[in-house]
């Protein structure tokens, strides 16, 4: 189908302190619904939004990370998360959150969707999209 | 294929240029617009880094930025481009995707 396009959402910022990590998970919920090829980048300071053990019960706000366990009933397969922005921030892959999707084309076994990969082939992931929001 | 970086905040309150020109590949562009235009300076601290990603990557900022904040366009750092309004549209055009970096 040729009028699908690869959209890339870019997470740049911590969770709580500004709006722009929720607002850009609702948009990603949103878009996943117009059955387009939805791909999200984690780096800089966007990493943080994906850390285990998130609880914001005495901040009055609410703890989102659990909504991205949600996203591969969505079909968002692809979460990309730069090495060099969780090395630079004292932190590895065993510090995130697990996402998983079902893979259609594989008797619907469950796939990690959360893919380490350096800032190279980041790069790559942008120069391939048709579409980048940033957040 | 190519892409427009557009950078919007001041490289020294944030790392978003430096995270822009690490991510841009060589025939990219990147256009330093609002308080991202402080990003083009020359005799700063990042004038040198700056510089030298410019062999790779074209460097503009908007000029009406740029006179908003009464900054000439002579203290630019060498490789940096002034473009208005219509140069950043033309910009927009002329790349096939624009990537804006907050």
């Amino acid at each position: 189908m040729s009028d699908v396009k690869k959209f890339l959402y870019v997470n740049r910022k911590a969770p709580y302190g500004t709006i722009y990590a929720l607002e850009s998970l609702e948009v990603v919920l949103i878009g996943a619904a117009f059955e387009q090829d939805v791909a999200l980048a984690f780096l800089d300071d966007g990493v943080f939004q994906l850390t285990k053990g998130q609880n914001t019960e005495e901040i009055g706000m609410k703890n989102f990370s659990p909504t991205f366990r949600a996203l591969g009933d969505y079909d968002v397969q692809k979460l990309y998360v730069e090495r060099e922005s969780l090395e630079e921030r004292g932190l590895s892959e065993d510090d995130l959150i697990e996402v998983v999707y079902e893979d259609e084309d594989d008797d619907w076994a469950e796939k990690p969707a959360i893919r380490v990969i350096s800032r190279a082939e980041m790069s790559d992931v942008m120069a391939e999209a048709d579409v980048i929001l940033s957040f | 294929m190519s892409t427009l970086h557009t950078v919007n905040k001041s490289p020294f309150a944030t790392q978003a240029l430096v995270s822009c020109l690490n991510h841009a590949k060589p025939g990219d562009a990147v256009l330093m617009i609002e308080d991202g235009v402080y990003g083009g300076l020359g005799g700063t601290g990042l004038t040198d880094i700056i510089v030298e990603f410019g062999k790779n990557v074209s460097l503009y900022v908007l000029s009406p930025d740029l006179a908003a904040r009464g900054i000439d366009a002579g203290r630019l750092a060498p490789g940096v481009e002034g473009v208005g309004y219509d140069g950043f549209v033309d910009l927009v055009t002329k790349h096939d995707r624009t990537q804006a970096w907050l």
